[in-house]
């Protein structure tokens, strides 16, 4: 199978990206990873006549902490988000996340900012940067801004970026204080999108109460979701087992999953609350221990 | 366009369209074809092979940007008329029927253990989990990779060279 | 670890593969590796509807597209009388629609190209005015007397397509009607499908110079192929040479003739250039045969203490819209009626009723001889619900329920004659090796805590080797099988088989039984298969039928060759024939074992040195009409855990213990053992082909259709019990299919048998865990 014939164009800079863009929009696409785009171009759902290729782009490499934030750029690849052990005691949600997507070569290869602006419900990055709070860094010709995850979905398949805007990184705040995370996710088969998923981000206060909760639903709803009610019960509280099992119980209430192959929406909203216990129960441990040893 | 691009240690410059995926750049252009394709949505990794070092499906990369890296595929593990450890064990250990996702079973499992020289079988299932195989089951396929590891860190003797090239096996 | 191929007395032994250092390398020969000068590309547009009349075509805007040089629709190849083909069942298919549409995806138009992709862009331009018509997607809503009439080209207007029975009707009755015990079970099997890595494919070369068509086709029958390309195309049939060179795995899926072949040998013959045809993934599972899709009831009559009396079935059979089974034509639903099993029924009666519906045609047999998987799935299944009504053990009902070792050669309620099987050795080697006992307490200390651990046990007898001649045939040509040897003067053998593998082994399998029968080593033999021009006649490989039927082949024409051999050597030896013995390795004089003569030897004055009167060279041809078809068994126990919170079934332990009869090639046998475990277990667990109201296919590609990775995929243990067949010139019965017939049902009766304290009896495959989610939510059971 072929995508359409298309124009091919790779740009070095962001600017020359955010030029091409502007100057054929809609007709235009930008491709990162290509690990969603290329097949969607293969059925040629979609079509686009200009492919902006922006791996060539070094602007769009790496990533660094700064100002109380990590900026990952845009072409970080899953993998490297896999495999990053540097990242994994203050962001420990990025390895958790990444190991669950799709499997090893397209790994490689696709992008998180990628899989954010594709904003497919099922993504993994997309319940995962809820959880984070992330910010996403888009430029365009008037420069860049930062839109808050909570304003970047707009729908299945859309976001609030603008038709000439490129998204160059995503911004995670970097905790303050003990942290720890877990990415709950069920697949028919391995490498599947999730039937539902759950990522969970607990920091801890000195006074041994949460400080900060995050807790983003991945496939149950038209775009991400937050579990608000349930970060709301979770924040300020010692991490008990009462504690964990209402707060639980409060995360499928911020669901709105659809009866479909995976299962009903009501087997989702219960998964969610599983994967909410399981995945406290055992950030408690692991806290526990944490401050334990220090 | 035109594109140069190092195959199996050989340089190649050729004319693409900026469609052709790098599978079939592979297959039709470059007439290598033990890389296979075998669906439409990235799901079955017949078509692996290694982008600059990294394992890839090749259904799923335009040829384009392979312009100036290097592509390994299955026809570049045989060396000097040697087979690639991986491919004796793979020989050994019944770890191929049908043969048609060996060539991107043979990719992923270097790769795996290019980072991973002695991988637990957990490990190997997980690395090769971009593989569909419809014919062994994978079991014969993790021993196969388990062999060549051991194999690569000199624990057991490489005895296949000389089975390899008059066809024949080995015990 | 493999064994060299150098070695002697080859049988039985795990020689490495022959096959396998072209493979390794990347320098197999599939159907897509074949690349011809000035070969075009054919592209097939396809119905989005699944019951649509088609108003108009126009091809107008493909026809002037870059590239193209043919633009084919229904209404040309009724000019070339090529619309409609027929199926392996005895059906007609349409290659491409006329008039309308019976499936969606179905062949409506097609375009030749230079290039793929200019193929794929004029095949968007093509426009097709569809007028939608009512769809039927449930099999038995079609029976329905207000059911529209899908097929018009039929005589009979309804969706009925055939009734089908086997055994006695009145014994089965009258012992229903005593028994104190009736257990009933609605059971389906589920629309699968095999889905070879490799999809199919075909290069049609007509060369106009010489009158001739060579179609290079990935064929699991390729002199099948070559019979009907020659009834459907009318080319004469020695002017026709079908290749089938590496298959990329077949399971079933590459037996059937399809409509992409047809329309690449008509564009071939229009163009007199080569056409490839290569199916997506998508257009190989939306479109070509599935299989399975049986509703099942099931019916046991036994006594209090589980000795079952007789056993009813009745079948739904969903075969989409073309009866497209490859089953033999006296048998529509193939050897289903094995449905007794292992078990001494004394009556049994089975009615199977085919129907047509807007889906794919099918059904083909995956990984199964005719219909076999549906039936041993059913009684297996059905066996353990009368284990659960009676609260017996399910091995305990097994044990006093089979056919016993000195029942052999056993005949069945539905007419089979089994040849040979000891079951209870099996069933008891298998309990033993898991640990039966422990696990059984384990079960119960787990359930005491509120975990939910099942046990499954699956003890099925297949059936398998398609002839005798006298009752199977395909599109009437009998299912015999062949074999050709041939020596060269230096004593090397070259041999061509009428079957052909996808991944079997073959070239190295037959290679052993020769070898064995001839005093060589496999490395002396080289087989070949899959050229209709070479290899002697066969109906191919699938129903796991080729060690049956070609293995036997080869055997006995390896005896052949040695009967004119033991003449030669007599002459070599001087002395009369009779004086002539073989050991095994050479031929020597009787009481003088110095004097002998190897095969090499006897070979070489088959060309140089013939006696008197004798016809010189050395070869022999074979037709096996095989005189029973061959029934292995086995017994097969899974393990499972189930995660209450999410309802995802873990599969901890399986271990398979087969008895296949004599072994060729015991590598081989366990490798075949995990690959059809690994099917099985996909069909339990994640398999099926879903259609909304409107017949769209919910599954038709790999994102919904799911394949099993590594990482999905059981640890498999193996092990095995010979009972030679007493009929088979080796004594082997087949194994490839074995696996997949018998682990499903060992699958599910684990699940089933871990939610068993709850009442549950049963749950339809594939197992996803929302489904057993929802039954522990029935019980009020969560995390």
């Amino acid at each position: 199978m072929f995508p359409n014939a298309f124009q091919y164009e790779a740009p070095t800079s962001v600017d020359e990206a955010i030029r091409l863009l502007t100057e054929y929009g809609y007709d235009s696409k930008i491709l990162a990873g290509g690990q969603s785009l290329l097949p969607m171009m293969k059925f040629r759902i979609a079509a686009p006549a200009v492919l902006i290729d922006v791996n060539g782009i070094d602007d769009l490499k790496g990533w660094r902490e700064e100002n109380g934030k990590l900026r990952i750029g845009a072409l970080t690849r899953h993998a490297d988000a896999e495999h990053a052990t540097e990242l994994r005691d203050r962001y420990p949600l990025l390895s958790r996340t990444a190991r669950w997507i799709a499997d090893p070569p397209i790994r490689n290869r696709g992008t998180i900012c990628g899989s954010l602006v594709h904003a497919d419900p099922g993504s993994d990055w997309g319940a995962a940067m809820i959880a984070l709070r992330a910010d996403v860094e888009v430029q365009g010709l008037e420069g860049s801004r930062l839109i808050p995850i909570d304003e970047f979905f707009v729908d299945t398949f859309a976001t609030s970026l603008e038709e000439n805007e490129l998204a160059v990184a995503v911004h995670v705040p970097t905790p303050n204080g003990p942290v720890a995370a877990r990415y709950m996710k069920l697949e028919r088969k391995a490498g599947d999108f999730a039937i539902a998923a759950l990522a969970v981000h607990v920091v801890m206060g000195k006074d041994g109460r949460v400080s900060e909760a995050g807790i983003g639903i991945g496939a149950c709803g038209p775009i991400p979701l937050r579990a608000a009610k349930a970060e709301a019960a979770l924040v300020g509280q010692p991490l008990t087992e009462e504690t964990i099992s209402t707060v639980s119980k409060l995360v499928p209430e911020d669901a709105d999953p659809a009866d479909d192959l995976r299962g009903s929406a009501d087997y989702k909203r219960d998964l969610l609350r599983v994967f909410a216990k399981r995945a406290l129960l055992e950030i408690a441990e692991e806290l526990q221990e944490r401050v334990g040893a220090e | 366009m035109n594109i140069r691009v190092t195959v199996n240690g050989r340089p190649y410059e050729a004319d693409v369209e900026p469609r052709t995926l790098l599978a079939y750049f592979l297959r039709e252009q470059l007439k290598l074809t033990g890389t296979h394709i075998g669906c439409d949505t990235t799901s079955c990794g017949a078509c692996t092979v290694l982008l600059d070092g990294k394992l890839v499906k090749s259904c799923t990369v335009l040829a384009v940007q392979a312009d100036g890296r290097e592509v390994l595929t299955v026809e570049g593990l045989e060396k000097n008329g040697q087979l690639h450890p991986l491919q004796s064990a793979f020989w050994e250990e019944h770890a191929l029927q049908c043969g048609y996702c060996t060539p991107g079973m043979l990719m992923a499992s270097y790769a795996l253990l290019q980072e991973n020289p002695a991988p637990t079988e957990e490990e190997i299932r997980e690395a090769l989990s971009g593989n569909i195989c419809r014919c062994t089951g994978y079991v014969n396929i993790v021993k196969a990779v388990q062999l060549a590891a051991r194999k690569m860190s000199g624990e057991t003797q490489e005895t296949l060279e000389v089975a390899a090239t008059h066809g024949t096996s080995t015990d | 670890m493999a064994l060299r191929q150098t070695e002697m007395r080859p049988m039985g032994k795990p020689i490495g593969r022959k096959e396998d250092p072209r493979l390794i390398r990347g320098k197999g020969r599939y159907v897509d590796d074949v690349m011809l000068p000035n070969m075009l590309y054919l592209c097939i547009v396809r119905s989005p509807y699944a019951h649509a009349r088609i108003r108009s075509i126009d091809t107008s805007a493909a026809l002037a597209a870059p590239g193209v040089k043919l633009v084919l629709t229904g209404e040309d190849l009724a000019s070339m009388n090529l619309a409609w083909m027929p199926t392996l069942a005895g059906d007609q298919q349409m290659v491409m629609a006329t008039g309308k549409v019976l499936f969606q995806y179905q062949e409506v138009a097609a375009v030749v190209a230079e290039t793929r992709a200019q193929a794929e862009d004029a095949a968007q331009l093509i426009e097709v005015d569809y007028e939608p018509l009512p769809v039927v997607v449930d099999p038995f809503k079609a029976l329905a007397p207000d059911a529209p009439v899908l097929r018009e080209d039929k005589e009979e207007k309804s969706n009925h397509i055939f009734h089908w029975e086997a055994g006695d009707r009145e014994e089965t009755e009258t012992l229903f009607r005593d028994a104190p015990v009736i257990v009933s079970q609605k059971v389906r099997f589920p629309r699968v499908h095999p889905s070879p890595l490799e999809p199919c494919g075909c290069v049609a070369d007509y060369d106009p110079a010489k009158s001739k068509l060579t179609l290079y086709v990935t064929s699991q029958a390729p002199h099948v192929h070559r019979t009907v390309l020659a009834m459907v195309s009318g080319l004469p049939e020695h002017q026709i040479q079908v290749i089938s060179p590496d298959v990329g795995g077949g399971f079933g899926n590459k037996v059937p003739v399809y409509p992409g072949y047809v329309i690449a040998v008509a564009a071939s013959l229009k163009l007199g250039t080569p056409v490839k045809w290569i199916e997506t993934r998508t257009e190989n599972v939306a479109s070509s045969h599935f299989a399975r899709d049986y509703h099942m009831t099931a019916e046991i009559a036994a006594r209090e203490d589980g000795k079952v009396l007789a056993l009813r079935v009745k079948t739904i059979a969903d075969h989409g819209a073309f009866d497209a089974a490859a089953d033999p034509s006296k048998f529509p639903a193939g050897l289903f009626s094995i449905v007794s099993g292992s078990y001494d029924f004394k009556a049994a009666f089975v009615e199977v009723d085919g129907v047509y519906t807007n889906k794919a045609p099918g059904g083909v047999a995956y990984r199964c001889s005719f219909r076999v998987t549906e039936a041993s799935y059913l009684i297996e299944r059905v066996m353990d619900v009368l284990a659960q009504r009676l609260g017996m053990d399910p091995a305990e009902l097994r044990l006093r329920n089979f056919i016993r070792k000195d029942q052999f050669p056993y005949k069945s309620p539905t007419g089979w004659v089994y040849d040979s099987g000891d079951y209870e050795k099996t069933l008891k080697l298998a309990l033993d090796r898991i640990g039966y006992e422990e696990l059984r307490k384990e079960q119960a200390e787990k359930r005491a805590r509120g975990e939910l651990m099942g046990i499954g046990i699956s003890t099925f007898t297949e059936v398998v080797g398609a002839g005798p001649a006298h009752l199977f045939d395909i599109v009437g040509i009998k299912m015999f099988d062949s074999a050709q040897i041939r020596f060269h003067p230096t004593g090397k053998v070259i041999a061509r088989l009428g079957v052909r593998h996808q991944g079997q082994g073959h070239e190295t399998t037959f290679a052993q039984i020769i070898a064995e029968e001839l005093g060589l080593s496999a490395d002396d033999v080289l087989i070949e298969e899959g050229d209709t021009d070479t290899a002697p006649y066969g109906l191919g490989t699938y129903a796991s039928r080729s060690t049956p039927t070609a293995g036997g082949a080869a055997a006995l024409c390896a005896r052949r060759i040695r009967e004119k051999a033991r003449k030669i050597a007599a002459h070599l030896l001087e002395v009369s024939e009779d004086d002539v013995t073989w050991d095994g390795i050479a031929f020597s004089v009787k009481g003088l074992p110095g004097r002998s003569v190897s095969m090499k030897d006897v070979a070489f004055a088959a060309y140089t040195n013939i006696p008197e009167g004798l016809e010189p060279g050395l070869e022999a041809t074979y037709y096996y009409n095989p005189p029973n078809l061959t029934f292995p068994h086995g017994a097969y126990i899974a393990v499972v855990d189930i995660d209450k919170g999410t309802g995802a079934v873990k599969v901890r332990r399986f271990l398979a213990v087969d008895d296949c009869g004599n072994v060729i090639n015991p590598m081989i046998v366990d490798g075949q053992v995990h690959g059809g475990l690994t099917e099985g277990f996909a069909i339990a667990f994640m398999q099926d082909i879903p259609y909304d109201a409107d017949g769209n296919c919910l599954a038709p590609n790999w994102m919904d259709y799911l394949v099993p990775t590594s990482a999905d995929t059981p640890h498999w243990e193996t092990d095995r019990t010979v009972t030679p067949s007493p009929h088979h010139p080796i004594g082997a019965k087949g194994v490839g299919e074995s696996p997949n017939v018998g682990s499903p049902a060992a699958f599910v009766n684990a699940v089933v048998d871990a939610l068993s304290p709850f009442g549950v009896e049963h749950i339809d495959m594939p197992i996803f865990p929302w489904k057993v989610w929802s039954i522990l939510r029935e019980h009020g059971i969560s995390e």
